[in-house]
């Protein structure tokens, strides 16, 4: 088989991990070395596929060869798809060629299990040594990690990649055991445990280095000691799929929560389950919730950014169907909409947290505003003036020349914010 | 008073405008009495004063302010010089003139977020930054093998803002061991391994065609493409049309969107199928390797012919 045909199998069959990220890794580059790359932080997306989503990575499996019987999986053992294999040089060569034409930031690299699941982490890790000691590669690099290998193997992973993640695969325990009987969920997080316990000790080594001053005899040199390594300095991320079983979301952001606050992970990814060529009997074959998973994305942007409580964002007995995210409105303007006691919120007086309550308002809008307010008293133009969508925000806030009135008491004030139903299109 | 023209010795003349802006501020100009061009802008203009080697810059007055700006200032200067609007000098000029007056004008110029100015010229810098951004993704190299035997990667890329030279320095850290050049419209840049070389404007035509190499890119690119998902308007907001002609794989994406709708439907429609096992299976946790369920690649690929 040809390269062409092994690169168009082992991207079709990679292309359901939603990651794409290359950001986070410690600030490097290729001065001074003898191959290339480079990391400034920000990610970059090198192109977007006609699904909206960023291309960053070469994103690949090593081979979708599976011995694994995941339902949701495209590569299960017991699907039809055609199957190929790389060897680690014909994935370092691919690459090097695709980042010297500035296409891609790095490898996010994942594999079918196949003999063992040490035997695949080893093929996983050696294309990483390879890049990285053979070539000298300063890109980005993410394995994805095979919970059920060696902690030996994982340590070594983690000492050439900027990013791990573990698929945690489906939200509860339950629906693994059903969907994937091959895996652990009790391993997987046995697994994330010990990476965020390496990814933890080595950013305290380097502090704890940085902190401490090299006292050198008068008139000597002076020196600087070697780093401590690093381990996994993007961290580490997961994916949960999402509609493949019927957990509800207030389950799915209680999940989250438990990775973000426990494994301290950097990235919870939703994937909306999708048609799969040669699909599973067991699983619905239905177009990808995507709005689902784009309210579910919101949500998790509120735990981790604007201080709700996972169990706040979806209360237990609100919504139409129970437990679940509203699709019509954001999770931020359902909570609002649910709390009106709360509001309206004054731009002059409020504190950051209320200010980030505000349905509209962004974290840069809220540290605008807060700059802004040390110099003059905010009014109703300088809202204008940031670009905020008026509408969603004026029942909800007053300010020094503006109060809403009766407007947040309104009945139909749910009806005004929710945009008209569109008729899905055709095409 | 009269009108003042200064004229910069190129777009980007950053050192010509804090020399020039300086002495006028010094020399208490007001804004709205300052003309700012560039010497391009100076060539074509047929009305324009003669151009010559030094701006004509007014002494200092004898109560000229000490001009102290914020360091964020100048560096928002730096980038907000590279935007193509001819607006940018007098813009940046106002706010340092603003921030010399003192009181709560200069108050307003350093520290209000929502000050006109203030908020026009970070506008506008966004602009500049999103542009430095794209250009960090969207530049494409193909490799040219020159007279020496040596290999050079040669871009073409059209930017919206004056920012090639300034954007040198991310492709220097990221490919300091190969050769290759930047192409465009205004500038073009060429790093050797050693020394970045600074030229003039180039064509499209002087950069290289599309090579064989870029094949295994665009299979990648049909490949990751996920057809049940299609959304046309999310990526075009993040890869804006006016950039798709020059890249290779914007050529595919009319093709596949157009079938997108017909696969996931397939997929969708396509009655499941029957699980076939081909690989025996094998506790995860047992001991792996030999014995009678274990599996060989090469075996299995010659069952999926079948």
């Amino acid at each position: 088989m040809n390269l062409q045909s092994k690169l168009a199998i082992l991207a079709d069959a990679a292309k359901y991990d939603a990651s794409c990220a290359s950001s986070g890794a410690a600030p490097r580059n290729s001065v001074g070395g003898r191959g290339m790359g480079s990391t400034e932080g920000m990610g970059i997306c090198h192109s977007y596929a006609p699904d909206g989503r960023c291309i960053s990575l070469l994103k690949i499996l090593l081979t979708n060869f599976c011995q694994y019987d995941c339902l949701y999986c495209v590569n299960r053992v017991t699907s039809n798809v055609p199957r190929a294999r790389f060897t680690v040089d014909e994935v370092v060569q691919l690459t090097l060629d695709f980042y010297r034409r500035n296409c891609i930031e790095g490898l996010f690299l994942s594999s079918g299990i196949i003999q063992s699941p040490d035997y695949t982490m080893e093929q996983v890790v050696e294309v990483a040594r390879v890049l990285r000691e053979e070539h000298d590669f300063r890109g980005y690099i993410h394995l994805k990690t095979i919970p059920d290998a060696s902690p030996e193997l994982m340590q070594r992973a983690g000492r050439y990649a900027d990013r791990l993640s573990i698929n945690i695969e489906l939200p509860t325990a339950e629906g693994l055991t059903a969907l994937a009987p091959e895996k652990d969920s009790a391993a997987i997080d046995r697994s994330m445990a010990r990476m965020a316990v390496h990814i933890g000790e080595s950013r305290a080594a380097r502090k704890e280095q940085a902190a401490q001053a090299i006292v050198s005899m008068p008139q000597s040199r002076t020196t600087r000691r070697a780093c401590a390594p690093l381990f996994a300095p993007g961290g580490q991320s997961t994916q949960m799929i999402v509609g493949a079983d019927a957990t509800d979301d207030r389950t799915i952001l209680a999940t989250s929560a438990r990775l973000y606050g426990v494994h301290r992970l950097r990235r919870v990814y939703y994937s909306a389950f999708s048609p799969i060529p040669d699909a599973a009997r067991a699983l619905p074959l239905a177009a990808p919730p995507t709005v689902r998973e784009h309210r579910l994305y919101q949500a998790d942007w509120l735990m981790r950014f604007y201080g709700f409580t996972h169990d706040e964002i979806v209360p237990p007995q609100q919504g139409s169907p129970a437990g679940m995210l509203a699709l019509d409105v954001d999770p931020k303007l359902a909570w609002a909409l649910a709390h009106r006691e709360r509001f309206p919120v004054n731009l002059n007086t409020a504190p950051r947290e209320l200010l980030l309550r505000v349905p509209g308002f962004g974290v840069q809008t809220v540290d605008r505003l807060l700059a802004a307010r040390r110099v003059r008293r905010l009014r109703h133009a300088d809202l204008a003036r940031l670009h905020v969508p008026l509408k969603k925000v004026l029942p909800f806030v007053e300010a020094a020349d503006y109060r809403p009135g009766r407007a947040l008491d309104t009945a139909d004030l749910a009806a005004q914010l929710t945009p008209p139903p569109v008729q899905r299109s055709l095409f | 008073m009269q009108r003042q023209t200064i004229t910069l010795d190129h777009p980007t003349d950053w050192p010509g405008f804090r020399t020039a802006a300086r002495a006028l501020v010094q020399a208490h100009v007001l804004p709205q009495r300052v003309d700012w061009r560039c010497q391009a802008d100076a060539a074509e203009d047929l009305f324009a004063p003669e151009p010559h080697g030094h701006n004509a810059l007014p002494p200092p007055a004898p109560d000229a302010p000490t001009l102290r700006v914020p360091p964020d200032f100048v560096h928002l200067c730096e980038q907000l010089i590279l935007h193509r609007d001819p607006a940018r000098f007098a813009l940046m000029y106002r706010l340092l003139w603003r921030m010399a007056q003192g009181g709560t004008e200069a108050e307003a110029a350093r520290n209000d977020p929502l000050d006109a100015d203030r908020m026009l010229a970070h506008h506008m810098v966004r602009a500049v930054r999103r542009d430095m951004h794209k250009m960090h993704a969207f530049v494409r190299f193909r490799p040219v093998v020159e007279p020496d035997g040596q290999t050079l990667h040669m871009a073409w890329f059209e930017p919206d803002h004056y920012i090639t030279e300034a954007n040198a320095g991310f492709f220097i850290r990221r490919f300091t061991q190969m050769r290759w050049a930047i192409l465009t419209p205004d500038a073009s840049v060429r790093w050797d391994g050693q020394l970045l070389h600074t030229g003039p404007g180039a064509q499209r035509s002087d950069a290289p065609p599309p090579d064989a190499g870029e094949a295994l890119w665009l299979t990648y690119y049909r490949h990751i493409f996920n057809p049940a998902r299609l959304k046309l308007s999310m990526m075009k907001k993040e890869m804006p049309t006016r950039y798709w002609h020059n890249l290779p794989e914007a050529a595919l994406i009319t093709g596949l969107a157009q079938t997108a709708h017909e696969r996931s439907a397939k997929m969708v429609e396509a009655e499941a199928t029957v699980p076939r096992r081909r690989i025996a299976a094998s506790s995860p946790r047992s001991q792996p390797a030999a014995g009678a369920g274990s599996f060989h690649p090469n075996a299995a690929s010659r069952i999926t012919r079948n």
